[in-house]
């Protein structure tokens, strides 16, 4: 018997882009976190639960734009947390999306959203995504900046996006066919996660919390 | 009864009149949504003509598809079978028995070389040389290569003819075959379902019988003009799909408001047919409207897609019907732990290096 696209998508290729998840997930984290921190000769400028207090501060005060630079950088923040909002509201509150994952976590379901209010803001989320892009393109210091990791995690990105509008809007395709396009490409994210810049979903508050950290200790006593 | 004599004899000594006939092939044409003018063409056509030879051959299967075309509304059985075509063969309806019915197929079959329509209802089992279905000692597959040289066009009737079907179904212990995995120089017409709706099969024969061609088919060899929509498309649920109102249960307020029974396993979004447009029993319901999410029954392989009561946009993990959790937990444990070596191992060499760097 042959399987066709959608079985295999659903079932051998998300299992193998779930084991590659996790398995990429954790070898990454530890081995960061297993490192040794160099070690500081100097004193500390206060007590332990001060740096780590500071440095839980500082995971707030550096997801916010320094005043300084409101300016310079505020309008690409604000892109950038339209689309992360966009996206979870996309993946969590769209009927399909809910009953996969409380189908794979065996939990309740929570309301969602009128497929046409998801489409809407897919549409949106999509094209400041494509923004996003355009600012790195047209930025001569984020095109220098920028490698492969950076492209290729947009692309992938946002073939999850598209194959998921054309999945909801039934486009160009049997909604089969299409629905295991839109699964292939999950995998496929699910897969790269761990080896690409979406690692920072895990990095990115303890990065700032630790950065905080250090700094607070750093320095004289006043 | 004359099998000799042209449909428009038949009918006149019936005496249904040629107005009641071309108002018959007129409701015809257009549950097959045809042209309408094809309509006056069909009763030219099917009044001229003979009654063709039918041959309709059971294999491995239920009876359920004979059962459903049995209660076709329009055009009826005994109509169809009495006035449009010649049924010589059929071992469930069929007084005759034994060798009388045998002879009457090989006559059928001699008579009408290259003309006759061939009918076939169940799977073909190749295992155990053919031993599991078997008709006057003879292996369905034999008798259907043997029926299928003559035959003009080839109807598999039922998923189990023209995809496998439940015998075709994993482990598949008979080793069966749809139609088109034995038969492969023959026009062959899928009537997919389990059953087909009764108006499809007899639909379709009529279709061809009164044109002479083999209809427009979709890429599974399937009438476009019945599963040409699939029924999530036509489905009179699906505002409630983009509103966003699921069912949850059974017998939560969604379902006892008739919401959308995606999250409760429906495969009308996957599946092709004309269930949520002519439905059932002369059109008066069918299972979504009854309450039951869409099994998915004519589309290939459905007996293996996983789960009839989840959502299709749901993971195909671990043992049917049982929760994804415990599955997912143990592999997730199984991939941590493999990270976690790999971490520790990555971090070991990393604070190798870092040693010999300080060293230097």
């Amino acid at each position: 018997m042959s399987m066709d696209w959608l079985s295999f998508a659903r079932g051998p290729a998300l299992k193998v882009a779930i084991g590659v998840f996790f398995v990429g997930v954790v070898w990454r984290i530890l081995g960061f976190a297993l490192l040794r921190i160099r070690r500081e000769h100097s004193r500390p400028r206060s007590g332990l639960l001060r740096y780590v207090s500071i440095g839980l501060f500082a995971t707030a005060t550096r997801s916010w734009p320094h005043p300084q630079f409101v300016k310079r950088t505020g309008a690409g923040e604000a892109l950038g947390y339209s689309y992360h909002m966009g996206l979870f509201a996309v993946i969590l509150l769209f009927g399909p999306h809910v009953a996969f994952l409380c189908g794979l976590l065996g939990i309740h379901p929570w309301p969602v959203l009128p497929s046409s209010v998801i489409t809407g803001i897919a549409v949106v989320t999509a094209t400041l995504f494509a923004g996003v892009l355009y600012r790195r393109l047209t930025s001569r210091v984020m095109r220098l900046l920028s490698n492969f990791d950076d492209y290729f995690t947009w692309f992938i990105t946002m073939l999850v996006m598209c194959t998921g509008l054309a999945t909801s809007a039934h486009l160009g395709a049997r909604y089969e066919t299409l629905l295991a396009i839109h699964i292939l490409s999950v995998d496929a994210l699910l897969i790269w996660f761990p080896f690409g810049k979406l690692m920072h979903a895990f990095y990115i508050m303890p990065s700032r919390a630790l950065n905080g950290a250090i700094l607070a200790r750093k320095g004289a006593p006043t | 009864m004359n099998s000799r004599a042209t449909v428009g004899e038949m009918l006149r000594q019936h005496g249904v009149s040629r107005r009641g006939f071309v108002k018959f092939c007129t409701a015809t044409v257009t549950a097959m949504a045809l042209p309408p003018w094809l309509g006056a063409a069909m009763a030219e056509q099917l009044s001229k003509g003979p009654r063709p030879s039918v041959i309709y051959l059971s294999f491995q299967e239920c009876t359920g598809c004979f059962e459903s075309f049995m209660r076709s509304f329009s055009p009826t059985i005994e109509h169809l079978i009495f006035d449009v075509i010649s049924l010589d063969y059929d071992d469930t309806l069929m007084a005759a028995s034994g060798d009388a019915s045998e002879s009457a197929m090989a006559t059928a079959m001699k008579d009408n070389f290259g003309n006759y329509i061939l009918i076939v209802d169940g799977s073909i089992p190749t295992g155990a040389s053919g031993a599991c279905c078997t008709a006057g000692g003879r292996s369905a597959e034999a008798t259907l290569r043997e029926a299928a040289k003559g035959a003009r066009v080839i109807l598999a009737v039922g998923t189990c003819s023209a995809f496998g079907g439940i015998p075709f179904a994993n482990p598949n212990p008979t080793h069966a075959w749809p139609v088109s995995g034995i038969v492969g120089d023959k026009p062959i017409v899928n009537v997919s379902g389990c059953p087909p709706i009764p108006e499809v099969i007899t639909g379709t024969l009529l279709q061809f019988v009164t044109t002479g061609q083999i209809p427009d088919l979709d890429e599974y060899r399937r009438p476009k003009a019945f599963f040409g929509n699939s029924i999530h498309d036509r489905c009179y649920r699906r505002p409630f799909f983009d509103a966003g109102q699921f069912a949850k249960t059974f017998d939560d307020e969604g379902a006892r408001n008739g919401w959308c029974l995606y999250e409760l396993g429906c495969k009308g979004p996957t599946t092709y047919n004309a269930c949520a447009t002519l439905k059932w029993n002369g059109g008066t319901s069918f299972p979504i409207e009854s309450g039951h999410g869409c099994l998915g029954c004519s589309e290939p392989n459905f007996w293996d897609k996983g789960s009839f009561y989840e959502a299709q946009s749901t993971a195909m993990w671990g043992r049917e019907g049982e929760s994804q959790r415990k599955p997912l937990a143990e592999f997730a444990g199984a991939a941590i732990a493999a990270g976690a070596v790999l971490g520790v191992a990555s971090a070991g060499a990393g604070r190798l290096r870092q040693h010999e760097r300080e060293k230097k």
